[in-house]
C-alpha cells in the first residue's frame, strides 16, 4: 500500500501540502490556516461493539483534524451504497453519524449519495472530508519534536481492530464481546492544547499500523531515538488477552480514539492531567522519551528488562478495519 | 532475571575466549528469546544461536514448489497455515498465485480445511502439511475424519518433518559447534522430553527442555551452562508442567496410525533419512501427490541468500549480505525473513540496531 | 500457532471445547487431549488441545507470562 502510493498515486499531485504527509493538510486562506482532511471508510462487518461505520467515518476525519491543532468544523459525507441493502441498517448508521457529529462539535454540511449493483461496495462505503480552523496556539510538525521530550499515550491501545477482527466470518471458531474504542478526540485534544499550547511538539492517532506505527513514524522522521517503556503502555486486560489468543501484539493493533502526544518535558504533567480530567483520557501515561541521539529508531525496554527495537508493523497487511 | 544473569555470566567466566554456544531449535523460542532482550542478557560468553526449528523456513522449495502449483490449479483450493503464504518459490508465492485468482485459504486449524471440503463439493481442497510434531498429530486427526466423513475431495501435501534427525545431523556435523541445546517446548509437550535421550547418551550433548517465557528460557541457559561445567552431559526437563517423559500417548498413537517415518528433504540440510512424516500406504490416497500425479523438483535457493547457513547456526542474520537491504520483511528474499518465526525477521524486528550500534561504537 | 498461554475450558461439545480468556471464546479440538473436561486448563496449538496442566501449573505458567507481558493471570486461577 505504502508502495502504491508512493509511486503511483502521489507522484502526478506532487505539492507542499500533500508532500508534508501530515494527517491534514494546513492551508493557508486570507491571513487564516485552515486544515483540510479526507478519508475513506470500508470496514468490515459494517457494525461492530462499540460503534459502526458511520461513527468511524466521522471520528476518523475529525481526529485527523484535532491533531494537527485545528478545531474541527465542517464535514463531507460522501455514500456508495450497494443495492439491496438494509434500510434500518443505513438508518443506524446515520443516526450514528449525527451523533458522533454532535458529540464532535461538527456539522456535515455537504455530501452525495450512490447506489451500486448488488456485489459491489460490500454493503456500503464512506468517505467523509473534513475542514477546520487551525488553533493560534498550536505549532504542530515533526521538525518540533526534541530530545527531552515526553511521549504520552491517552489511553489503552489496540481496541478498535482487535474488537472488528474478532466480529469477522474468518475468526471462524471465535466469539467476543470486544468494543471498539473509536471515539472523536476533538474535545480531548482541545483541552490538551489549552493546558499546554505551544509545548505540544507533535499528536497523531495510532491507527493502521497501531501505536507501533506511530512511533516508529516519529523517530524515522524526525531523526531522533525514541524509548518506550513497555510496562508503562496502557492495554486492557481483556485486549491483551484476546491479541494473545489471535497471537497478535496490541501494540501493532489500530486505535480509533486514542492520540499519542509528543510534549515538552515541562508541560508533561499538565498535559496527563488535561488527559485525564476528560471521559476518554481517564487512563492517559507517560510511555516514553525522544532521547539526544541521532539514531532514527524508536526502542523498548522490555518487561522482563531487556532492550529490543520496536518495528512498523508490515506484511499481510490487516484488512478492511477502517 | 538478574541473578540468572548473573549466575550465567559467573558460570561462564572460563569460556571468554571460545564462546559457548547454545542452540535453540524452536521458532517460539527465536521470536520470544529476540522480542524480550534476553540476548542482551547471557553476557559475552555464551551465544545463543538460532537452529532449523521454524517449519517453514526448513521446508526444501520443492514443496514450496508443489504447493503452489496445486493452488495454480483451478480445481483446488489450497489450504494452509497463514506462514507459508509469502515464501517465494519457482513459480511465485500463494499469496501472489492468490492475487492472481487462485483459491488459497488461510486455516488455524487443519480441521479448517476438512470443513471447507465439506462445504466445497465441487472442488479439490488440498491442505498443506507443514509443521513438526506439534502440529502433525492435527494433520493425523483431520485425516481420520475426512475417511469418517468418507469425503472425496481432500487430499495432504505431506511436509511434516521430525525435529531430532536434524538435530542429529547437525552435531554430526564438524563445521557446526554446538554446546547444548535448548529443546522446543511445545514438540515435547507431544513427543516427550525422552525424544532427545540419543543426543545425550549418544552424542554427548547437554540437552534442557525450556519454556517460552524469558525468564524460562534464561533458566535453561543456566542449566546448560552447569553441564557444560560440570563436563557431565544430562537430559533436563525445566517445562515439567506441560512437558512428561514419554509425551501426549494419545498424539503419539494417532501419528503411529497414520505416518511412518520417511526420507524429507530440508532446506540447507539437504534430505536427511527417517526425518519425515509420509502418509501409510492405507492413506496413499489422501496423499495429493499421489492424486495429482505431482513431480517434486529440485531445491534452489535464491542468489545470496545465506537463510541455509543461517538456518544451521553457521551464521547470523546481520551477516547475510542481503539482510535488511534487499530482503526485509516487507520485501523478504528467503523465507528466514518470510516467517513470524524466521530468525532473520526476529532479528530484524527485535535487533536491527545491533549492527548498526555496533558500526558506531567500532 | 503455539498458545503458550494455558486457557480454561467452559464447555465441550463432542470432540470440540470452548475455551474463554477473557471476554474472547475459541474453539478447540480436543481428538488429541480425549479426557479433557469443563474447568480444565489446557494448551492450545493450531486450534488443538495438545496437553491438560493441573491448576497450580496453570497458575505457575500464568505468573511468568504475566512478568514478561502477556497479561494479568486469570481470575479463576488467583485463589482466596
Amino acid at each position: 500500500m505504502d508502495e502504491l502510493l508512493e509511486r503511483v498515486v502521489r507522484p502526478p499531485l506532487a505539492n507542499v501540502w500533500l508532500d508534508t504527509l501530515g494527517d491534514s493538510a494546513v492551508l493557508p486562506s486570507a491571513g487564516e490556516h485552515f486544515a483540510f482532511s479526507t478519508d475513506s471508510y470500508v470496514v468490515q462487518p459494517l457494525e461492530f461493539p462499540g460503534g459502526d461505520i458511520g461513527r468511524l467515518a466521522v471520528s476518523g476525519t475529525v481526529n485527523d483534524l484535532a491533531v494537527c491543532g485545528a478545531v474541527p468544523r465542517y464535514l463531507s459525507l460522501g455514500l456508495i451504497l450497494e443495492e439491496g441493502l438494509e434500510i434500518a441498517l443505513l438508518e443506524r448508521v446515520m443516526a450514528s453519524v449525527a451523533e458522533t457529529a454532535r458529540e464532535a462539535g461538527v456539522s456535515v454540511v455537504t455530501g452525495d449519495c450512490k447506489v451500486v449493483a448488488r456485489g459491489q461496495a460490500d454493503g456500503m462505503y464512506l468517505n467523509t472530508s473534513g475542514i477546520g480552523a487551525l488553533r493560534a496556539d498550536a505549532d504542530l510538525g515533526m521538525d518540533r519534536v526534541r530530545p527531552g521530550d515526553h511521549v504520552l499515550a491517552s489511553g489503552p491501545v489496540g481496541g478498535h481492530g482487535l474488537a472488528v477482527m474478532l466480529q469477522r466470518e474468518e475468526a471462524f471458531g471465535f466469539e467476543s464481546e470486544l468494543r471498539s474504542d473509536v471515539a472523536p478526540l476533538s474535545g480531548l485534544i482541545g483541552r490538551v492544547l489549552d493546558a499546554c499550547g505551544e509545548d505540544v511538539a507533535f499528536m497523531r492517532d495510532p491507527t493502521r499500523g497501531g501505536l507501533a506505527g506511530v512511533v516508529t513514524d516519529i523517530a524515522f522522521r524526525s531523526g531522533w531515538r525514541l524509548t518506550l517503556d513497555e510496562a508503562c503502555i496502557p492495554v486492557r486486560q481483556e485486549e491483551r488477552y484476546a491479541a494473545d489468543m489471535l497471537g497478535l501484539d496490541p501494540l501493532d493493533v489500530a486505535s480509533e480514539g486514542k492520540v499519542v502526544i509528543v510534549v515538552r518535558a515541562e508541560a508533561s504533567e499538565r498535559a496527563l492531567e488535561a488527559l485525564r480530567a476528560h471521559p476518554l483520557g481517564r487512563e492517559a501515561a507517560r510511555i516514553g522519551v525522544v532521547e539526544d541521539d541521532r539514531d532514527g529508531l524508536c526502542d523498548m525496554i522490555t518487561e522482563a528488562g531487556g532492550r529490543r527495537v520496536l518495528q512498523k508493523p508490515y506484511g499481510e497487511e490487516l484488512p478492511r478495519i477502517c | 532475571m538478574a541473578a540468572l544473569a548473573e549466575e550465567l555470566a559467573e558460570l561462564t567466566v572460563p569460556f571468554r575466549e571460545r564462546t559457548l554456544r547454545f542452540m535453540e531449535v524452536c521458532g517460539t523460542h527465536t521470536v520470544n528469546a529476540c522480542r524480550s532482550g534476553v540476548h542482551g542478557l547471557v553476557g559475552s560468553a555464551v551465544t545463543l544461536i538460532s537452529g532449523p526449528g521454524c517449519p517453514v523456513c526448513v521446508t526444501a522449495q520443492r514443496y514450496i514448489d508443489a504447493a503452489v502449483d496445486l493452488g495454480r490449479d483451478a480445481s483446488v483450493i489450497l489450504a494452509t497455515y497463514g506462514d507459508m503464504l509469502r515464501v517465494t518459490g519457482r513459480n511465485g508465492s500463494l499469496e501472489a498465485a492468490r492475487s492472481e485468482g487462485a483459491s488459497v485459504r488461510v486455516v488455524t486449524s487443519a480441521l479448517e480445511a476438512v470443513r471447507l471440503a465439506e462445504r466445497h463439493p465441487d472442488r479439490q481442497v488440498v491442505f498443506a502439511a507443514v509443521g513438526f510434531e506439534t502440529t502433525a498429530p492435527a494433520t493425523a486427526a483431520a485425516i481420520l475424519e475426512v475417511r469418517k466423513r468418507r469425503l472425496a475431495n481432500f487430499t495432504v501435501l505431506p511436509c511434516h518433518k521430525r525435529i531430532l534427525p536434524a538435530m542429529e545431523a547437525l552435531v554430526s556435523d564438524p563445521e557446526v559447534r554446538i554446546d547444548g541445546f535448548l529443546c522446543p517446548g511445545h514438540v515435547s509437550v507431544v513427543t516427550g522430553s525422552e525424544l532427545y535421550r540419543p543426543l545425550v547418551d549418544g552424542h554427548r550433548i547437554p540437552c534442557v527442555v525450556g519454556g517460552f517465557e524469558p525468564f524460562q528460557i534464561m533458566e535453561a541457559l543456566v542449566h546448560l551452562a552447569r553441564q557444560v561445567v560440570s563436563g557431565a552431559p544430562l537430559l533436563e526437563n525445566l517445562y515439567p508442567q506441560v512437558v512428561t517423559p514419554e509425551g501426549n500417548r494419545v498424539a503419539r498413537a494417532l501419528l503411529e496410525r497414520v505416518f511412518v517415518p520417511g526420507d524429507s528433504a530440508w532446506r540447507a540440510l539437504g534430505v536427511i533419512a527417517g526425518s519425515g512424516l509420509d502418509l501409510r500406504p492405507e492413506y496413499q490416497d489422501l496423499d495429493a501427490v499421489v492424486r495429482f500425479g505431482v513431480t517434486l523438483g529440485e531445491d534452489r535457493d535464491p542468489p545470496g541468500c545465506r537463510c541455509g547457513e543461517v538456518l544451521t547456526g553457521r551464521c547470523r542474520p546481520g551477516d547475510c549480505p542481503l539482510f535488511a537491504k534487499a530482503c526485509t520483511p516487507v520485501r523478504p528474499i528467503g523465507p528466514c525473513m518470510v516467517s513470524s518465526e524466521g530468525a532473520c525477521q526476529a532479528f530484524f524486528r527485535y535487533r536491527r540496531n545491533e549492527r548498526r550500534r555496533e558500526a558506531v561504537v567500532s | 500457532m503455539c498458545l503458550a498461554i494455558p486457557v480454561r475450558v467452559e464447555r465441550r461439545e463432542g470432540d470440540e471445547v470452548w475455551v474463554r480468556l477473557g471476554s474472547v471464546r475459541m474453539r478447540v479440538s480436543v481428538v488429541l487431549t480425549p479426557d479433557v473436561g469443563v474447568d480444565d486448563w489446557i494448551l492450545v496449538h493450531a486450534g488443538f488441545a495438545i496437553q491438560r496442566i493441573s491448576e497450580a501449573d496453570a497458575r505457575a505458567t500464568w505468573a511468568l507470562a504475566e512478568a514478561s507481558g502477556l497479561g494479568t493471570t486469570p481470575e479463576e486461577l488467583v485463589g482466596p
